[in-house]
């Protein structure tokens, strides 16, 4: 079974690497792009063989590690 | 007095702080990652500067998560004292030992120069040989600087006097120029400047002999 987590900055979080990459696309003659949030995908390969027990598990991993959630939220796809 | 240098895959300020320890009167006791427990009768516990694990995944946060972490959050539950200098900082929030984050600098680059600091407080164990407000050069070498917390976690801050040293220049657009903070029994300090490095005229500057030279007073009253 395979997990998909993306982390991205919550939404209020100036992230200034967006910023950076939305000043180029500008300055590249992409007219048009207002906002550029970057963030990340993290690829987990489970074990696991319960769906349910495995969003459970990631869940977890993500609290735990995955993500700041100080600053960044997840989200979980399971496939 | 005692203390413990705790030292990660890519800590790369671990001598340097042992040094500066040693040089204000503290035994110095060198610690890795995989060990599960402090050396017995360890009074503080220094979090070194470096790219612990290569920086992956978030600057501190794997490191968070070593062996040696969870010895140090018990010292630190236990009233232990803790100081943790650039990546320290950073590995002592993804601890959850001070509250806040250090994103990536507002400018987008590594900023490497010395900085003019002030004390922002001179009540706490790692400040009380300042004097309030007084003006420290002390040298900044980081990516990730630009400490970022809530607006509720600010006021908190601000009004229990945590701030302990705020930049005269804002170098990394962190959140009231903040530089280091101390945790609710003050006895836990992170900053992004590197006082260990500012110990000796000699190599630029000893205005941060101050931080182990109170630490060292505050103990020996405690």
């Amino acid at each position: 079974m395979k997990a998909r987590v993306t982390v991205m900055l919550k939404s209020g979080v100036l992230d200034p690497q967006g910023e950076a990459v939305r000043h180029a696309l500008g300055s590249l003659g992409f007219q048009g792009v207002t906002g550029v949030r970057q963030g990340k995908v993290i690829e987990l390969d489970l074990a696991h063989t319960d769906a349910a027990k495995a969003e459970a598990d990631v869940r977890a991993m993500c609290e735990k590690l995955l993500a700041n959630t100080v600053i960044e939220s997840y989200r979980i796809e399971i496939g | 007095m005692k203390a413990a240098v705790v030292t990660f895959p890519g800590s790369n300020c671990d001598r340097d702080l042992a040094v500066a320890f040693e040089a204000a009167g503290f035994e110095v006791a060198r610690v890795w990652h995989k060990d599960t427990a402090l050396p017995v009768g360890v009074d503080v516990v220094g979090i070194p500067g470096g790219f612990s694990f290569g920086d992956y995944l978030r600057c501190g946060a794997i490191a968070a998560q070593s062996p040696i972490g969870a010895a140090v959050r018990a010292h630190a539950d236990r009233g232990g004292f803790a100081i943790g200098i650039c990546n320290g900082f950073q590995v002592l929030t993804e601890m959850g030992l001070l509250p806040g984050v250090l994103m990536r600098n507002a400018g987008l680059k590594f900023v490497c120069r010395s900085v003019m600091l002030k004390v922002a407080t001179t009540a706490s164990p790692f400040t009380q040989s300042y004097a309030a407000g007084q003006e420290l050069a002390i040298p900044i070498a980081h990516h990730d600087g630009n400490y970022t917390i809530d607006d509720a976690g600010l006021q908190r801050l601000k009004a229990e006097d945590r701030i302990a040293f705020t930049y005269a220049a804002n170098p990394n657009g962190s959140m009231a120029d903040i530089a280091g903070v101390l945790s609710a029994n003050r006895r836990v300090l992170g900053m992004m400047p590197h006082p260990e490095r500012a110990v000796d005229p000699v190599t630029g500057g000893a205005d941060g002999q101050g931080v182990f030279a109170s630490l060292m007073r505050g103990m020996a009253l405690a």
